[in-house]
């Protein structure tokens, strides 16, 4: 008898950080990367006696965008919950979340894998607020607590388990990254956890479904990849030795590269979740998801289309699409935008971004901050004067990118650099000259009918006028001068 | 010793004929003369006299003063008062000096009046005699081997004893109305969310309602008008009659429907109370009220409706008493799990501990249907029987409790009786309606006995009105 393959079932939950200028029920500022401890934190924060949690209206706003990424409206009504649990990082002695009547229900994610179109089904998204960070310093007999991140708001957006692989994981989550930036939800800043992914993993040789383990808190693309890839394989290794795996939740160790078992189903807390009274409501209605709908920034699918009409391809679209996220600073798809008049120009643009401006930036040579807008005007318009090759006009602009300091002159830069064209046919013409007198045999092979050599010969015109020479007119003047 | 109304006191610091020194000072002096009645957790003094000179030194400078200037005041010890402990009554909050202040001190303060002392309750506002108090007991003002009622029954003896004009008590189940009724002062919960609770020791979110007891409606009126009204702390509060309360005037009494409610008249209530209610009831039909008997046939369950959520949200408010940021933490305990259950297990007081236990066990997994989820099912039903029943009339009428003071000891020992015993008053609160309590008669030991009165969800002017008239009739 033959043994069935097996199938992995793959769902993933996702803590979104909003970007609020302050926390989800308090007045405290949200941004706790820089903050001294305990710095962010008011008396809500704190969960004094009789501190109430207001409501912060900007997260409905950031939570509604989501919902139109996510392909679907939001709820126009949602309620909040306490999600009870003792420990030193939530000061309530509970967490507030929307338990019963969520925020977002339903929705989807559509993205591609090797040229194949895949959706994930969304199940629910909710508002909730972050507990505290605690830190246990090795060999001391206290812990450390932090509480700028208690109260700062996130949405946990839980997918439907419509993966079935490691790729198709890491695949559904970068896109849910990219939605979740394009639609200026949060920062992104994967390192400092602003998107946090649980990923729920079971495997079978049936149609049933197996028993699932968590592995929390995976902070990056990859570790989402090698996570699923260790649980699939440790899964089946316990099946496959006669055993049953165990519900529970794991954590991933990125240095040993594996998840380590950390709470089992059995001892897991009963949260007592209750509706939270001191918290009403949050009704919206059409004309409130209509405004939120209008003044909706371009998502990634929007954007592809756009640059693909461009005529540049998936691989360059996709560099872009990362790049303008991850590099937001540099503003490369308005740049694209400001020069979309011009369809030839664009495209050389979109070149120059792809090919030297992005990885030049991920090589940490390029300034982000750097004036892109007077740069690549500059380039364009030298380009097209024929005052710069395209060579030229990649070295101006590496060097441009990564000097302390844009020239004021750009152009005159590239002369006094020796980077503009030699477009003067006076001037080329007696390089030429030289160039046929020196090259006798070449030049016999051309008018002998070897038109091939021609090259050869334009490289000499190249390498004597160090590479400044104007291809297309050396050439011209070439011709005209060996051939008829 | 007693104080005049409001109004005048006020009028009289405008026109400098008397200080807020001198008041508050004639309050200082009527709590020291009445210690021994243990209604006072902490004074206020030095602060309170501090705040006194600056009015009357505002007096003399000819300033604009609001509309409490001068008047004294004292707020149950569950309110955060800046420069006092705020207790409410626990041990785990011993010593906890308050970093913030609550929204209705604020808004007294700026209305010019002067908190000069901090009331007892029962710890967390959790009973209806005081008794359960983690320092002490009060002593009812008319008979010092009786209980004032609770939680409020500091504030309630309080001002019973004149000690200010006006105190501040916070109503869960009626802990302003029954202790009003017990120290035969005026006591009035007005519509939920009315007052804001921020900086209020919260007790139980979905019935916390915040008011005053005073020597009567007009002052309780005047007090209102300060403290009630939106607040951006605290987001369940609701706007404020746009004809405000200050202004309120007794109404007329013919053609007005006051139902009496069968339910609360019933076997259980005591024949002395009883006959009161019914007397000025009796003497409002005379008055040209129409009366009408009205059921509320969900009001039986009430109570044990009651006695699901108010745990429930107590369990869950009193979570974030853990020792680790704040009040008292047992230091010997070897790890966190330890801290966590020495702390709250020394800290909190009995009747606190049973709460929470109730209210865990409703709330779990597997009883969260059968109790919680049942009792909110029953609290909308009451809420619409009682919509309806504000269809047919204007008001509702009868006691606020069965009893008048009960012996200091009587119900220690059975708390189940002492939760039944709340069955007149929390209904109001599961309702979300204004309910106040005013002193009607003596019983034949000369303990007070109040009248309960309720109007519709913000209906709270209407209601103050129909007191004022009360107070004449029975006068």
């Amino acid at each position: 008898m033959t043994k069935n393959k097996y199938v992995a079932t793959i769902g993933i939950e996702c803590h979104v950080q909003l970007k609020t200028n302050s926390k989800l029920f308090s007045g405290a500022g949200n941004d706790a990367r820089e903050a001294e401890p305990n710095t962010l934190v008011n008396h809500i924060d704190f969960g004094l006696p009789g501190a109430l949690p207001v409501f912060n209206r900007q997260a409905l706003v950031l939570a509604s965008r989501a919902a139109l990424a996510l392909k679907t409206k939001p709820q126009k009504f949602s309620t909040f919950d306490r999600k009870h649990y003792f420990y030193p990082d939530l000061p309530m002695g509970y967490q507030i979340t929307q338990y019963d009547q969520p925020i977002i229900l339903g929705g989807k994610v559509d993205y591609m894998l090797n040229g194949e179109n895949k959706t994930v089904g969304i199940t629910r998204a909710h508002l909730e607020s972050d507990a505290g960070k605690s830190t246990h310093p090795a060999g001391k007999d206290y812990s450390l607590v932090d509480l700028n991140r208690a109260g700062t708001p996130l949405l946990e957006i839980v997918s439907e388990p419509d993966m079935h692989s490691s790729a198709e994981a890491k695949a559904y989550a970068k896109e849910l990254y990219l939605l979740m930036r394009y639609a200026d939800v949060t920062a992104g800043d994967l390192y400092h956890g602003n998107m946090r992914f649980d990923v729920n993993v079971s495997v079978s040789q049936d149609n049933t479904l197996g028993t699932r383990s968590e592995t929390k808190n995976l902070n990056s693309f990859r570790s989402i990849e090698k996570a699923i890839d260790y649980e699939i394989k440790r899964q089946i290794e316990v099946i496959e030795s006669g055993k049953s795996v165990v519900q529970e939740t794991r954590g991933w160790n990125e240095a040993k590269s594996r998840t380590i078992s950390q709470r089992s189903k059995e001892n897991a807390d009963d949260y007592r979740y209750m509706p939270d009274p001191d918290l009403p409501p949050l009704v919206i209605d059409d004309d409130y998801i209509a405004k939120i709908s209008l003044a909706m920034p371009s998502l990634p699918d929007e954007l592809r289309t756009k640059l693909a009409k461009i005529g540049l391809d998936k691989a360059q679209i996709e560099t872009l699409i990362d790049a303008n996220v991850e590099i937001s600073q540099a503003g490369y798809l308005d740049l694209l935008d400001s020069f979309a008049k011009d369809s030839e120009t664009v495209k050389t643009l979109a070149n120059w971004l792809v090919n030297v401006d992005i990885p030049l930036f991920k090589d940490k040579a390029a300034n982000a901050a750097r004036d892109r807008q007077k740069l690549y005007s500059a380039a364009i318009a030298m380009l097209k004067a024929a005052k710069l090759s395209s060579t030229n006009a990649k070295e101006l602009i590496q060097r441009c990118l990564t000097m302390g300091k844009l020239p004021q002159d750009i152009e005159s830069y590239a002369e006094t650099s020796g980077l503009l064209q030699q477009s003067d046919s006076y001037e080329l013409s007696k390089v030429i000259d030289e160039v046929i007198a020196a090259n006798p045999k070449a030049v016999n092979d051309v008018v002998n009918g070897e038109l091939k050599v021609i090259g050869f010969l334009l490289g000499q015109v190249m390498a004597k006028t160090k590479g400044r020479a104007n291809p297309g007119l050396a050439k011209q003047i070439m011709e005209s001068k060996l051939i008829n | 010793m007693s104080w005049e109304p409001i109004d005048e006191l006020v009028t009289a610091v405008k026109a400098g004929r008397i200080s807020a020194v001198e008041l508050v000072e004639r309050s200082l002096k009527a709590i020291d003369e009445n210690q021994s009645y243990h209604a006072i957790i902490s004074v206020l003094k030095d602060n309170a006299l501090t705040r006194a000179r600056q009015i009357d030194q505002a007096v003399k400078n000819g300033e604009d003063l609001g509309v409490l200037a001068g008047v004294p005041f004292i707020a149950k010890d569950n309110f955060l008062v800046y420069g006092s402990d705020t207790t409410a009554a626990s041990n785990i909050l011993r010593g906890f000096a308050a970093p913030y202040q609550s929204s209705a001190i604020n808004r007294l303060e700026a209305a010019g009046a002067i908190c000069v002392a901090k009331a007892n309750l029962d710890a967390f506002a959790h009973g209806a005699s005081t008794e359960n108090s983690d320092f002490f007991v009060t002593f009812n003002p008319h008979d010092k081997t009786r209980v004032p009622g609770g939680s409020s029954g500091g504030s309630a003896a309080a001002v019973a004893l004149g000690m200010a004009p006006f105190a501040l008590g916070t109503d869960t189940g009626g802990s302003i109305r029954q202790p009003a009724s017990f120290c035969g002062v005026f006591g009035l919960k007005p519509t939920y969310g009315l007052v804001s609770r921020s900086g209020v020791v919260a007790m139980g979110s979905s019935l916390d309602c915040i008011g005053p007891l005073t020597n009567s409606a007009k002052d309780a009126a005047i007090v209102l008008d300060v403290i009630s009204g939106r607040d951006k702390l605290d987001a369940t509060t609701i706007d404020k009659d746009t004809a405000g309360y200050a202004n309120t005037e007794a109404s007329l009494l013919k053609g007005i429907k006051i139902g009496v409610v069968k339910e609360y008249m019933g076997d259980g209530v005591n024949d002395e109370v009883k006959l009161s209610i019914k007397r000025t009831i009796d003497s409002l039909a005379e008055r040209g009220a129409d009366i009408i008997e009205i059921s509320l046939p969900s009001l039986p369950l009430a109570l044990a409706c009651y006695y699901i959520i108010a745990p429930a949200e107590v369990s869950s408010n009193l979570s974030r008493y853990d020792g680790v940021r704040y009040g008292y933490r047992d230091t010997e305990a070897p790890d966190l799990f330890d801290s966590y259950t020495k702390s709250r297990g020394h800290g909190f007081g009995k009747e606190a501990k049973r709460r929470i236990m109730i209210g865990t066990y409703v709330l779990s997994s597997g009883y969260y249907d059968a109790y919680y989820k049942k009792a909110q099912t029953v609290r909308t039903k009451l809420i619409n029987e009682f919509s309806a029943a504000f269809d047919a009339v204007d008001y509702l009428a009868g006691p606020v409790f069965p009893t008048t003071a009960f012996k200091i000891g009587e119900n220690v020992k059975n708390p189940l009786a002492m939760y039944l015993s709340d069955v007149m008053t929390v209904a109001a609160n599961l309702a979300g309606v204004p309910s106040l309590s005013l002193p009607i008669a003596q019983d034949s030991h000369n303990l007070p006995i109040g009248l309960q009165l309720m109007a519709p969800q913000q209906r709270d002017r209407e209601l103050l009105g129909l007191a004022m008239a009360v107070e004449e009739l029975v006068k």
